[in-house]
């Protein structure tokens, strides 16, 4: 009789442990600013896929609204220094990841993760190098985004027999035109306080080239060059053609503007490819911003480990999903990216992604500052304060002035 | 003996508690910003160098906080002195007795209730001036456009030259009907004999109101100056969800700055010092009041 009842206890204790051994449980935070269409979606998709094969664990969706980024941050630091990490969180990769988290010790390395999914034979050297420091890996790109597009509607053009620009010569000529007609040529959104330093980027990249834009960030380039004065010039005569209201609007109430066609041009990252088609919206065509032909302005979001966490395991499971294939392509198909991986079908993606997926390849790639991956985030909130006030205030002598002290403080010799 | 002792203690042992909490949580904390705004924590991971008053002097250097500074004190000026002056007006207007006070009163003070938060999004978007051009225009313009006065149409906050004094319209909104209802209690409170004494006398109504009236309500106008103008300095909610920094910093305000440099640029002993700042700007303005009002409680 004991027997039997042992047998029994066995396999009761056998059911309860099996599930254990096959299942993650608990529950795991993902903290991020996907909030607006497209993104949202994206992440929405990757949830999918971890719910499927984890259905025990509980997703808890922790985002904070906000382009780029800006509010959230402030919320993840106030935790991160608190002793409250989220399980898991999206930062850039680069001098964001590295400077404001790695270097201060708030991460553990995923080298490990790297060595048994083998990623580090399917994603380029490009974007390895910028989530690695001291010999280790941070964190799992996700995505690559090109940040130095200029967006169209397509039918303005068509209507008014226009070529979009490919120089800075074109674009004044373009919009002059669209100006006459009564059309915003450029469409831009500053509520935030990141998109005009976002165009200026660009703007910079086209007056500098990719190795002359690097070096401002290494102290190869001076900021007093005269080509730095050149592209200030260049950018104060663009914001005469934009939308008088543009303080009032974030960035994606300025693709906004597009979409209704009233504004014909947009200068903004490839993140604005998820909204126009969120908002059914096919009638957009690209360019490289003026004068960036050949270049790929690059940033990535990517997720890491923070020490400490509370689900370390599921994290670990998380992170195996965002770096697989299946993981890459359900998200950056919705998101409007392009895989972090090279050896995704890329015929599953739509026609922008296509091309992008082939730029990554032959073209020049060069970090983008605005998205935290050229320089430290101090760096980047004085950068982006200076030319804020400079949209109001264009004046070209100061503001260059301003960003030769800037680069100083930040310990770079001018 | 043993009785007086325990008269004394028990009201004690009720108050430790909060005593202890806010000495810590409050008292504790601003100490705290105290000693961060004169190291050199300026990047995330903390740093506890001392410098001295370097941040504060920085800061003052820095051309963000000149203009948030400047911004801040326009604001606080047309903020009191329109709210009290349509608050007034309007208590003067309830206090005629009229029909359906009690609807009218409510409608004014209602707005009170509501998060700086929702006034600011809702204004943000009342204010906005469109794209401008034919058909261009929402908000406050399309009313503007619709009743004919289109020559008052303006870009609101996205005129730097506007800029903070529109968001003073949406707080004007939000608190004159604070300040009604505290002078509408105030006018009550006056004795009715000193009317009919004055209109024995042949006083006319406006000489009622000039020499009865406001001279009565003076401790209520200063009490309404000190809770318009501590808001005021601490301002962060309406301009963050209304306008942010604004075009060219023409809405930023200090506690703004203060977010954006600390959190952002991770200045986190500037942050503090600017908190600091804001701190002593309130006191300047709240303790004298504390005084003045402790010194007349004793009197009585």
């Amino acid at each position: 009789m004991w027997r039997k009842g042992l047998v029994i206890f066995s396999l009761i204790l056998l059911l309860l442990v099996l599930p254990s051994i096959a299942q993650l449980k608990g529950k795991i935070e993902i903290f991020s600013w996907w909030t607006a269409g497209g993104e949202a979606e994206g992440l929405q998709a990757l949830f999918d896929i971890f719910h499927k094969k984890y259905p025990d664990v509980e997703i808890i969706n922790a985002t904070v609204a906000g382009g780029a980024g800006a509010n959230a941050k402030a919320v993840l630091k106030t935790r991160m220094l608190g002793g409250d990490p989220p399980d898991t969180f999206q930062v850039h990769a680069g001098h964001e990841l590295i400077d404001t988290w790695v270097k201060t010790g708030f991460m553990e390395p995923i080298t490990f993760i790297y060595k048994q999914e083998g990623w580090t034979k399917v994603m380029p050297k490009g974007i390895l190098d910028i989530v690695s420091y001291n010999g280790e890996y941070w964190s799992v790109p996700v995505n690559i985004h090109r940040a130095n597009v200029l967006w169209y509607n397509k039918k303005i053009f068509n209507e008014n027999n226009l070529l979009p620009p490919k120089t800075f010569d074109e674009f004044f000529k373009v919009a002059e035109a669209l100006k006459e007609k009564g059309i915003i040529p450029l469409a831009l959104g500053t509520k935030d306080g990141w998109e005009a330093a976002h165009v200026f980027e660009t703007v910079l990249i086209g007056k500098l080239g990719a190795e002359g834009y690097k070096g401002l960030w290494d102290g190869r380039t001076k900021w007093s060059d005269p080509r730095v004065t050149d592209a200030l010039e260049t950018f104060k005569k663009m914001l005469t053609y934009v939308n008088p209201d543009h303080s009032a609007r974030t960035w994606d109430e300025a693709c906004a503007l597009l979409v209704e066609g009233k504004a014909a041009m947009n200068i903004m990252g490839d993140w604005a490819v998820g909204y126009f088609l969120a908002k059914g919206f096919n009638d957009f065509g690209w360019y490289s911003a003026p004068n960036n032909a050949d270049i790929f302005d690059a940033l990535s979001d990517s997720f890491g480990l923070p020490k400490g966490v509370k689900n370390r395991e599921n994290v670990i499971a998380f992170l195996k999903i965002l770096g697989s294939k299946e993981g890459q392509e359900a998200f950056n198909i919705k998101k409007g990216s392009i895989p972090a991986r090279t050896d995704v079908d890329a015929s599953k993606f739509p026609a922008y992604q296509q091309a992008t997926m082939k730029y990554w390849q032959t073209y020049k790639i060069v970090p983008s500052v605005m998205h935290g991956a050229a320089a430290s985030e101090g760096w980047v909130t004085e950068f982006k304060d200076v030319i804020s006030l400079f949209v109001v205030r264009p004046d070209v002598k100061t503001t260059q002035k301003a960003l030769v002290n800037i680069a100083v403080k930040q310990g770079v010799k001018q | 003996m043993k009785k007086v002792n325990k008269e004394k203690i028990v009201p004690i042992l009720f108050l430790l508690p909060s005593v202890i909490l806010i000495a810590i949580f409050v008292y504790g904390f601003i100490a705290w910003t105290g000693v961060v705004s004169l190291v050199n924590w300026n990047n995330v991971f903390p740093d506890y160098t001392f410098v001295g008053l370097k941040n504060y002097i920085e800061l003052f250097g820095n051309y963000r906080f000149q203009i948030s500074i400047k911004n801040l004190f326009v604001f606080t000026i047309l903020f009191i002195t329109s709210s009290l002056i349509i608050g007034l007006f309007l208590a003067i207007l309830l206090d005629r007795k009229i029909k359906g006070e009690n609807i009218f009163r409510n409608i004014y003070l209602f707005p009170m209730a509501i998060s700086f938060v929702v006034t600011g999004v809702v204004w943000r978007w009342l204010l906005n001036p469109g794209t401008g051009g034919a058909g261009g225009s929402v908000g406050i313009n399309m009313l503007l456009d619709k009743i004919g006065l289109s020559f008052l149409k303006s870009g609101w906050y996205t005129d730097p030259r506007i800029g903070i004094k529109a968001v003073v319209i949406a707080a004007v909104w939000q608190m004159s009907g604070y300040v009604m209802a505290m002078y509408l209690a105030g006018i009550r409170g006056i004795p009715t004999e000193l009317f009919e004494a004055a209109q024995v006398d042949g006083a006319s109504t406006w000489g009622v109101y000039r020499f009865i009236v406001l001279p009565l309500l003076r401790p209520i106008t200063l009490g309404a100056i000190i809770v318009l103008g501590h808001i005021s300095l601490k301002i962060f909610d309406l301009v963050f969800a209304m306008t942010g920094s604004g075009a060219g910093f023409s809405c930023d305000v200090p506690a703004l700055f203060m977010y954006d440099t600390t959190f952002r640029g991770n200045y986190f002993s500037q942050g503090a010092s600017i908190a600091i700042i804001l701190l002593i700007s309130v006191a300047v303005l709240i303790i004298p009041y504390l005084r003045y009002s402790l010194r007349s409680e004793v009197k009585r």
